[in-house]
């Protein structure tokens, strides 16, 4: 690692209509180091890496590349000047094939035509590289998520980065393919690539991380090398207050006593090709988490109770009544709310505002003829903003302008605003910032004791250890052990039963 | 509300620029109305009547784009309309108030179940709203020369029918005010109640708009239902101003003028947002400009042009990243003018 900087930004500054989401940044970036940007969402980290790749103009400030000054005004210019980047969302086209992916745009060419097999062929060389296997010629829609992720750096890597960019890569990995990319961090840093790596979990980022800089509110807090900078104290720079660390939710099985009625109860529940048949037993005021890897059968699970989906076999009863023609309309007037796992997709509609993201689920169960007067709604709005502590507090803002974090708290505002019986959570926490996270979870938590019962999925154990009563565990599409003792409620304890029980079959 | 104010400036910038130059081609007797024979008259007056059946198309057009819809059977469900209103007339008692009142009725009843029809075509059966549209856009001229058996019905002048297009009320002719209830209505419709961001939810996302409990299938079909009923009025009010039916070009092309001043007006054709006074002024501009090329002195040869120029320079107008590179060179050099917003459309498109 050489102490030259290839990237040094100073004094960065970005207004977006009167919000500062910049002020006077300072970020140094060395060669051959992988630099992690933190801070909560709405700290300024996606407004900075988007000024260095040019999808924003500063407003002030200098940029350095290689001690030439440089503006890139498109993140193409800036992918000219060597700066890639591999976003969260994957941005392929999934209809075409791997290879075409990898090398659209750099096509071998045999004369005028695309020269397939070359193409191929490079394909092939470029993913060997990477030690991931994959059929070049196959869609890559035919791929999960996790390999288009993959795909996505390959493709970011041959562009000959000097600088690369990955911006949440390892959000919807498994470990094991967190594990081949840190890999690929790791080769790649030593051929002298400078990286900047965004993300939320902690353990990856003091795993493979040389720096990082953290942010707050738009302003720079320092910068510091990984193993000077324990944990907490990091936490305590990212929010700036006195952290009520997310372990002083302690478990709370024991002095919670779920009521023995049973509110919804799932018998042979099943969709071909998503779930296999299982039971399930939710109470009032009982948290259930479901555990699983990616891919085990969470989400459908989820999505067939919340009547997302249909399912072709079992039943599903709700208070002893036998639900027919299941469905969100029919769910949610019985008081079942769904906040799915992709917020952007299918939980929020970007271009209407705050205000009306919360009331969508109330306004639909009413009907269009019957509005919320205005007066209740601005109230409610109002109230659940200041209760969830959404920012900016600006019900008439478009919401698709907030940060993930307080996206994920209009959701679960919307349907907090028909009081629920049964809350179903497809990983609310994913993506967001750590206090956020802890403030969902204190939720989970408060909602539960009013009696709320509550589906809780989650990407990390961790998470769903601490906030269930009993958790149902997931393993190839396939319930396969409700854990309810206590002592049962630890991360090993769900790792083995995965394990253990799959080693069965 | 000032979201939607910023939405409609640029439009009604280049309406006001039409207008300026009309006074300054024909003087003031462009805009001020004139009174003949106890209604409202004059050349700005005109053009409002005139407008009314495409500005009827293009509000209940307005609403099937906001979910994420487009509907190019409305000229064919002109002609549809026109057609059974004429032919009821000239086969009965022509000045017989029951007649006209049946006719009118039988005429908007075919043209929403035919709204409803296509509604429901892309709600329940998930065809595509252009091809299923597409259909009728075809087979309705098809439906309307059948009514009609290939003849031009024409009802008598005396008719009290044709006053739906020529008459008055109070001095006001009939088709404006026509326009301005149905407009009245639209807004009332959509704005208080919550219709209006159901429909936008419902073009917005999809799929959220199912997970949060929405009936969007009704809310579909409801859209389309309304643009067949304002196609079928927008008909009548045609054939009342003609005094005939002609199956093969009443409302010719329409749909396209529709679509036009619902995108002048600011409303995104992918759906979502929707702005009924836009469409408005969108209509106002594409008949304004009809009457300029012939104020300023150009022929009519000219007409498709220069509405091809001023479209441009619409769009062109709302676009921020256009504004931002027009106003660079005045720009102070350490960012005295604000950069275009962080999400505006143009990059929600672009995701």
């Amino acid at each position: 690692m050489s102490d030259a900087p290839i990237v040094q930004m100073t004094g960065i500054t970005k207004d977006f209509t009167g919000v500062r989401a910049l002020d006077g940044v300072d970020f140094t970036l060395r060669r051959g180091e992988i630099h992690a940007v933190m801070g909560e969402n709405g700290a300024g980290k996606s407004t900075l890496i988007k000024v260095l790749t040019g999808v924003h103009d500063p407003d002030a400030g200098r940029i350095l590349l290689d001690g030439e000054p440089v503006r890139f005004h498109s993140p193409g210019q800036a992918q000219a000047g060597g700066i890639s980047t591999v976003y969260q969302e994957v941005n392929l086209t999934d209809n075409l094939s791997v290879a075409e992916n990898l090398l659209a745009g750099r096509e071998p060419r045999l004369g005028p035509f695309i020269n397939f097999r070359a193409m191929r062929r490079k394909a092939k060389a470029l993913l060997d590289e990477i030690g991931i296997d994959l059929n070049v010629a196959a869609p890559l829609s035919s791929y999960s998520i996790a390999m288009q992720q993959l795909v996505a750096i390959a493709r970011a890597i041959d562009i000959d980065a000097k600088v690369l960019i990955l911006d949440e890569p390892t959000s919807s990995l498994d470990r094991d393919e967190v594990a081949v990319l840190m890999r690929v961090m790791r080769s790649l840093a030593e051929r002298g690539t400078a990286m900047v790596f965004i993300s939320h979990f902690l353990d990856q980022v003091y795993e493979i991380c040389d720096r990082m800089t953290v942010l707050r509110n738009g302003t720079l807090i320092g910068e510091w090398a990984v193993s000077e900078l324990p944990e907490s104290e990091l936490i305590g720079h990212m929010l700036g207050r006195e952290v009520q660390t997310l372990g002083a939710l302690e478990h709370r099985a024991a002095r919670h006593r779920p009521d023995d009625d049973v509110l919804v109860s799932a018998r042979g529940l099943g969709r071909k090709g998503s779930v296999s048949p299982f039971d399930l037993d939710i109470r009032p005021g009982e948290v259930v988490g479901l555990a699983g890897l990616l891919g085990s059968g969470r989400t459908e699970t989820a999505r067939l109770i919340a009547g997302a989906d249909r399912a072709d076999s079992g039943a599903l009863e709700f208070r002893g009544e036998r639900l027919r023609g299941h469905n969100p309309r029919t769910a949610s007037a019985r008081g079942i709310g769904f906040c799915p796992e992709n917020r952007k997709t299918e939980g929020l509609v970007g271009d209407l505002t705050v205000a009306e993201n919360m009331i969508l689920a109330m306004q639909a169960a009413r009907g269009w003829a019957r509005t919320v007067p205005p007066a209740r709604r601005d109230a409610l709005v109002a109230e659940f903003i200041e209760k969830l502590d959404i920012r900016p507090a600006d019900p008439d803002l478009p919401v698709k302008n907030l940060s993930g974090g307080n996206q994920q708290k209009v959701l679960l505002a919307r349907w907090m605003l028909i009081e629920p019986r049964l809350l179903i959570l497809d990983e609310p926490t994913r993506g967001i910032d750590v206090g956020a996270k802890a403030d969902i979870q204190r939720l989970v938590n408060e909602l539960s004791e009013d009696g709320m019962a509550v589906l809780f999925i989650s990407a990390e154990l961790e998470e769903v250890t601490r906030l269930s009563d009993r958790i149902a565990v997931l393993r190839d599409r396939e319930l396969i052990d409700i854990l309810h003792q206590e002592s049962d409620m630890t991360t090993d304890r769900i790792v083995e039963t995965i394990v253990e029980k799959g080693g069965d079959k | 509300m000032n979201a939607y104010l910023k939405r409609l400036i640029w439009p009604l910038a280049v309406l006001v620029t039409l207008i300026v130059v009309n006074i300054a081609q024909t003087g003031f007797d462009f805009i001020v109305p004139s009174v003949h024979d106890g209604r409202l008259g004059g050349a700005f007056v005109n053009i409002l009547r005139n407008s009314v059946p495409l500005l009827l198309i293009a509000l209940g057009m307005t609403l099937v784009i906001a979910t994420k819809g487009i509907d190019l059977s409305v000229g064919a469900v002109y002609a549809i309309g026109a057609a059974i209103a004429c032919q009821w007339i000239i086969d009965r008692d022509q000045s017989a108030f029951g007649t006209i009142l049946t006719a009118v009725i039988l005429a908007l009843l075919v043209a929403a179940v035919i709204g409803a029809w296509n509604g429901a075509m892309v709600a329940y059966f998930g065809v595509q709203p252009i091809v299923a549209t597409l259909i009728l856009m075809i087979a309705g001229r098809g439906i309307a020369q059948l009514i009609t058996g290939g003849q031009i019905p024409s009802v008598s002048d005396s008719t009290p029918f044709v006053e739906l297009g020529r008459g008055a009320i109070a001095t006001i002719p009939v088709p404006i005010v026509i326009g301005v209830l149905v407009f009245a209505v639209l807004a009332l419709l959509t704005r208080t109640t919550a219709l209006g961001m159901l429909l936008e939810a419902v073009g917005g996302n999809p799929a959220a708009s199912r997970l949060a409990g929405i009936r969007s299938k009704g809310i579909t079909i409801l859209a389309y239902l309304v643009c067949g009923f304002c196609a079928g009025l927008a008909g009548l009010i045609g054939a009342a101003n003609l005094g005939s039916a002609d199956a093969n070009n009443g409302g010719l092309w329409i749909e396209l003028d529709a679509i036009l001043a619902v995108v002048i007006g600011g409303t995104a054709l992918i759906g979502g947002r929707f702005f009924l006074l836009g469409t408005v002024i969108g209509v106002a501009i594409i008949e304004t400009l009809n009457v300029t090329i012939i104020n300023v002195g150009l022929s009519s040869q000219w007409q498709f042009t220069a509405k091809a120029i001023v479209v441009f320079v619409v769009a062109v107008l709302q676009s921020p990243e256009f504004r931002a590179w027009l106003l660079k060179p005045f720009r102070r050099p350490d960012g005295g003018e604000p950069a275009p917003e962080p999400a505006d459309d143009k990059e929600a498109l672009a995701k």
